[in-house]
């Protein structure tokens, strides 16, 4: 007689328990990666420090950009939100990389529902996010940006990245369904990475955009994330949305797209 | 029955990669499915592991229906896919923690299964070096200890010992021998090694453009074809092809 797990029957705190337990092991041979080769983290930090240092200081000398105060307040949560995406929006990548080298398999075949599988892949991404934070919060210090480093907004920042990378990672993932091979997805990747930075707040108040770009721009979830950011990343920081509707159009939109990725992820090895 | 199949097919557009096949396949036998590149074994496998939904036709494993109850079938199943499924980026362990985790082997038994299943597939020396620096044989063996930490009905694999040296594959097979003893488990798995296939297995399917073209134990399939034929001689009499295509089978 077999002993294999049984997946039926069980009352909805087990379910749950098994359901987390899934979801954890995805998650965490992500992070064990990650410690295996830290390298990585650094030499994506590269990017945001110059976003800083060179584009911030010298916009900083541009009057009217900042909606008032200082302009590398004003650019320091686009430049986290910013790094959080670009780190994100690649996971797709992966993703077919794990197809192609037979990794992915090992996963679809396992009797883990496929939405916890998502869900793992998401909250890997969410670490990645965070470790990428705290490298940017490091640089934002050395610029002299005005940080506020109160634990309900530190337990705020740490909220908005985890959702955000969870929310883009998945939507990478969805594109990964779709074009299916690393080719493809290297172009697209460029292709709409630029689009969601650009059309969004992030290094530039919605105000000064044309009507058009506004509206683009209020349907952009990075808008509602680098929002969120600049009241809880700045001491006295100011929103233009308020925290419970940036919260709540990240949580919706990370629901919709994980449900549509657990249904396109089992595609991929077809 | 551990595996029936009845009439399953699967089309890629107008291809037809699986034609009406049906076969059976009882508990703890071993099974071999051969064919050339291209005959529909692997698109076979994945259907009965559910990793590709049927077009038409019925497929029941370890008693639950492959497009009805997949998440229950894989349940009760090890999969070892032919491209190389265990993560280089993790070490042995890592590889084997995923495994139990995903498939919920408890907490307290976690570590003593695991230290088991390194132990019978010969690992244990190598479990904590990344996986990349394995050679393809303990790739393998890890894969395979991967998929049985549940003590699966059915281990599926397949081509587990394509391009593998020889030595590599005799250990590889020895291995499964032992955990079958141990699990029972049945074994279904592809290859065009013939002399493999006659060396480990109870029965044979041979498959050619989709559909199966003779099924039984190697004796019999054989004594059709006169004392001295081999089933590479069965297939080509079957076909008017021959399966191994210039590669050595030795």
């Amino acid at each position: 007689m077999t002993g294999a797990v049984s997946v039926g029957r069980v009352g909805p705190f087990d379910r749950l328990g098994r359901y987390l337990t899934q979801v954890a092991a995805v998650a965490d041979a992500e992070v064990v990666k990650l410690r295996h080769d830290p390298i990585e983290l650094v030499s994506r930090a590269v990017q945001p420090v110059l976003w800083l240092l060179l584009f911030g200081q010298v916009m900083g000398r541009v009057r009217g950009f900042s909606a008032g105060g200082r302009y590398i307040d004003f650019l320091a949560p686009g430049v986290l939100a910013q790094s959080v995406l670009f780190v994100a929006i690649f996971y797709g990548l992966s993703a077919i990389w794990e197809r192609d080298l037979g990794v992915l398999h090992r996963y679809l075949v396992s009797p883990a529902p496929r939405s916890a599988l998502v869900i793992g892949k998401a909250l890997a991404s969410s670490v990645r996010g965070l470790s990428q934070s705290l490298v940017i919060y490091v640089c934002a210090a050395l610029a002299n940006v005005a940080l506020s480093f109160d634990l309900a907004h530190v337990l705020g920042v740490i909220a908005f990245i985890v959702l955000a990378s969870a929310l883009f990672s998945t939507f990478s993932l969805i594109v990964a369904c779709i074009v299916k091979t690393r080719e493809r997805f290297m172009g697209i990747g460029q292709f709409l990475t630029m689009p969601i930075f650009f059309a969004s707040n992030a290094i530039y108040p919605i105000s000064i955009m044309p009507g058009w770009l506004r509206m683009i721009s209020r349907a952009n979830p990075l808008s509602y994330e680098v929002d969120g950011l600049r009241s809880l990343m700045l001491s006295g920081g100011v929103n233009q949305f308020g925290l419970t509707t940036d919260y709540l159009t990240l949580v919706a939109a990370t629901v919709v797209l994980i449900i549509i990725a657990t249904r396109m992820y089992p595609r991929l090895t077809q | 029955m551990i595996v029936e199949v009845q009439e399953l097919t699967r089309r890629f557009g107008p291809l037809v990669a699986v034609d009406r096949v049906s076969l059976q396949i009882a508990a703890g036998e071993t099974f071999a499915l051969i064919g050339p590149n291209g005959a529909g074994k692997s698109t076979l496998m994945k259907m009965l592991t559910t990793m590709l939904p049927p077009s038409s036709g019925r497929a029941v494993v370890a008693g639950y229906d492959v497009a009805r109850q997949p998440q229950q079938v894989r349940a009760h199943i090890g999969y070892v896919p032919q491209l190389l499924s265990a993560d280089g980026d993790l070490t042995g362990y890592e590889n084997m923690l995923l495994s139990a985790r995903l498939y919920l082997i408890s907490g307290r038994e976690r570590a003593a299964k695991i230290a088991q299943a390194l132990d019978m597939m010969g690992l244990t020396a190598a479990k904590d070096r990344l996986v990349k620096t394995y050679s393809g044989g303990m790739a393998r063996r890890l894969e395979i200890a991967q998929s049985t930490l549940h003590r699966p009905a059915v281990l599926f694999m397949d081509e587990p010992t394509v391009g593998l040296d020889p030595r590599g594959r005799r250990a590889v097979w020895d291995h499964v021998k032992t955990l079958k003893a141990e699990i029972g488990a049945a074994v279904v798995f592809s290859t065009h090694y013939m002399d493999e296939a006659e060396a480990v297995c109870d029965r044979v399917a041979l498959i050619n453009g989709g559909r199966l073209v003779a099924l039984g134990t190697p004796e019999e399939l054989r004594s059709a074809q006169g004392p001295e034929a081999t089933l590479d001689d069965v297939f080509a009499a079957l076909t008017g092809a021959r399966i191994v295509q210039g590669e050595a089978a030795a």
